[in-house]
């Protein structure tokens, strides 16, 4: 063994020692690197009153409510994560990308008839589509933003504005991007 | 050394034959004006297209237009310390001259893109998510690689001995290369604020092509222009170290004499 072969070892030694160090500390420490906690474990342990927690889920169609009291608007909503909804109360603006399907985190506590929140910010998803091509798929009756997700990339991310329009304008013919192979 | 030479060997004599400076100093002279006039053009045309022509999001509207500058640095960031740690196995293990060298030149570039990824996700997280900064796992461990880029700067330069240095940033370049993974996927193994990954490789992208094709050039010209920038100043650092091997030996020549 040269060397330079002793060297390499003793750097792949320590690097494999170091990274498995931190994975284990990762792996102990997972439940507060989490940003958030869903509907569902807030239901199954509530933390208590005076803990400020992250509540993170979708914002249950139909379940919006706004008002004004006084100045202020205040706004009730139920965020879910497919098991357990929790409702939740939150005086102030929204943020812009809040509306109803979308992923939101609300910061606040935990109280017996709902959670109130003193911030919420809107979680928005990986997919990217140009207004006309989210048009044309609520149009072809694929995707309802109020209700999760988009359908699979594959069926809609190489359809143009130009193409989505054209289906618009004649929603009997399929979309030209899911008749190619 | 064995009768025939083991991997290990043959590895170091692949990299040594670049380790030779005047080697390096004639290819890289060829490469430079291509590596510039390519980044230059990419980029341009990239962002141009990104923020001129490429439609809005449907949700998010022009806001996504930071995507073209944010992603392509925040890849760059990652790949800029991997190209770090590369540097570090190498001098530590192979005691590669250009390596050390090429170590000093590569951090402050990386420090300054890794700032501009900070920077324009916030701007971006201002309008979209409704707040600057928070302390989820995906910006977290960006920061985090921030000052590991720059404590790294720090240490290669902090003894009078620089082959000191450059072990000691070695190490740390290496160390540090366990929060790669941890940024890769920190959106994948915790719930962040972060949303996952568009481009992967198993899967479709989520993103329509027309905004992928510009994403696609704007991050090849920023790549570009980062290798421009580090092979630019890594030979004016060989040429400096050069200019200072002459200066000082007629010098020491002449105290012996």
């Amino acid at each position: 063994m040269t060397r330079k072969t002793r060297r390499l070892w003793l750097v792949i030694a320590c690097v494999t020692c170091l990274g498995a160090a931190a994975a284990l500390m990762l792996q102990a420490f997972s439940s507060d690197i989490v940003f958030f906690v869903t509907p569902s474990q807030v239901e199954a342990k509530p933390p208590p009153a005076d803990r400020t927690v992250r509540l993170g889920g979708m914002v249950v169609a139909g379940s919006v409510k706004q008002e004004k009291q006084g100045e202020t608007p205040v706004s009730r909503f139920d965020v879910t994560d497919g098991q357990a909804a929790v409702t939740v109360r939150f005086e102030g603006i929204l943020p812009d990308l809040f509306r109803e399907g979308q992923s939101v985190v609300a910061v606040g506590t935990m109280h017996k008839d709902g959670f109130v929140a003193s911030e919420v910010l809107a979680k928005h998803d990986e997919t990217y589509m140009p207004k006309e091509v989210a048009e044309a798929l609520k149009k072809s009756g694929k995707w309802d933003p109020r209700f999760g997700p988009p359908p699979s990339a594959e069926s809609w991310n190489t359809m143009t504005a130009q193409d989505a329009q054209k289906t618009k304008a004649n929603p009997d013919s399929p979309a030209p991007a899911a008749t190619k192979p | 050394m064995t009768a025939s030479p083991s991997l290990v060997a043959r590895t170091g004599s692949l990299f040594h034959r670049y380790a030779n400076p005047g080697r390096f100093l004639r290819l890289a002279a060829r490469l430079q004006p291509w590596l510039t006039g390519l980044a230059l053009l990419f980029t341009f045309a990239g962002l141009g297209w990104g923020l001129f022509f490429a439609p809005a999001d449907w949700q998010q509207g022009d806001s996504v237009r930071i995507m073209y500058v944010h992603v392509p640095t925040a890849i760059l960031a990652s790949s800029g310390y991997a190209a770090l740690a590369l540097c570090g196995l190498l001098s530590l293990v192979w005691r590669h001259p250009l390596a050390d060298l090429a170590a000093v030149e590569i951090g402050p570039v990386g420090a300054c893109i890794t700032a501009v990824c900070l920077a324009t996700g916030s701007l971006w997280g201002k309008p979209m998510w409704g707040t600057w900064w928070v302390w989820d796992a995906r910006l977290t461990s960006v920061l985090v690689l921030f000052f590991l880029y720059l404590g790294h700067i720090a240490l290669i330069r902090a003894f009078d001995d620089p082959q000191r240095g450059y072990r000691a940033a070695a190490i740390l370049a290496l160390a540090g290369a366990v929060d790669l993974p941890i940024i890769k996927f920190s959106v994948q193994w915790w719930n962040t604020l972060h949303q996952p990954d568009s481009i992967t490789l198993t899967g479709a992208p989520t993103m329509s092509s027309s905004m992928l094709w510009p994403l696609g050039l704007s991050m090849l010209g920023i790549s570009l222009g980062f290798a421009a920038i580090v092979i630019a100043r890594l030979r004016a650092a060989v040429m400096e170290s050069r200019v200072r091997s002459l200066l000082s030996n007629p010098r020491r020549r002449g105290d012996a004499a």
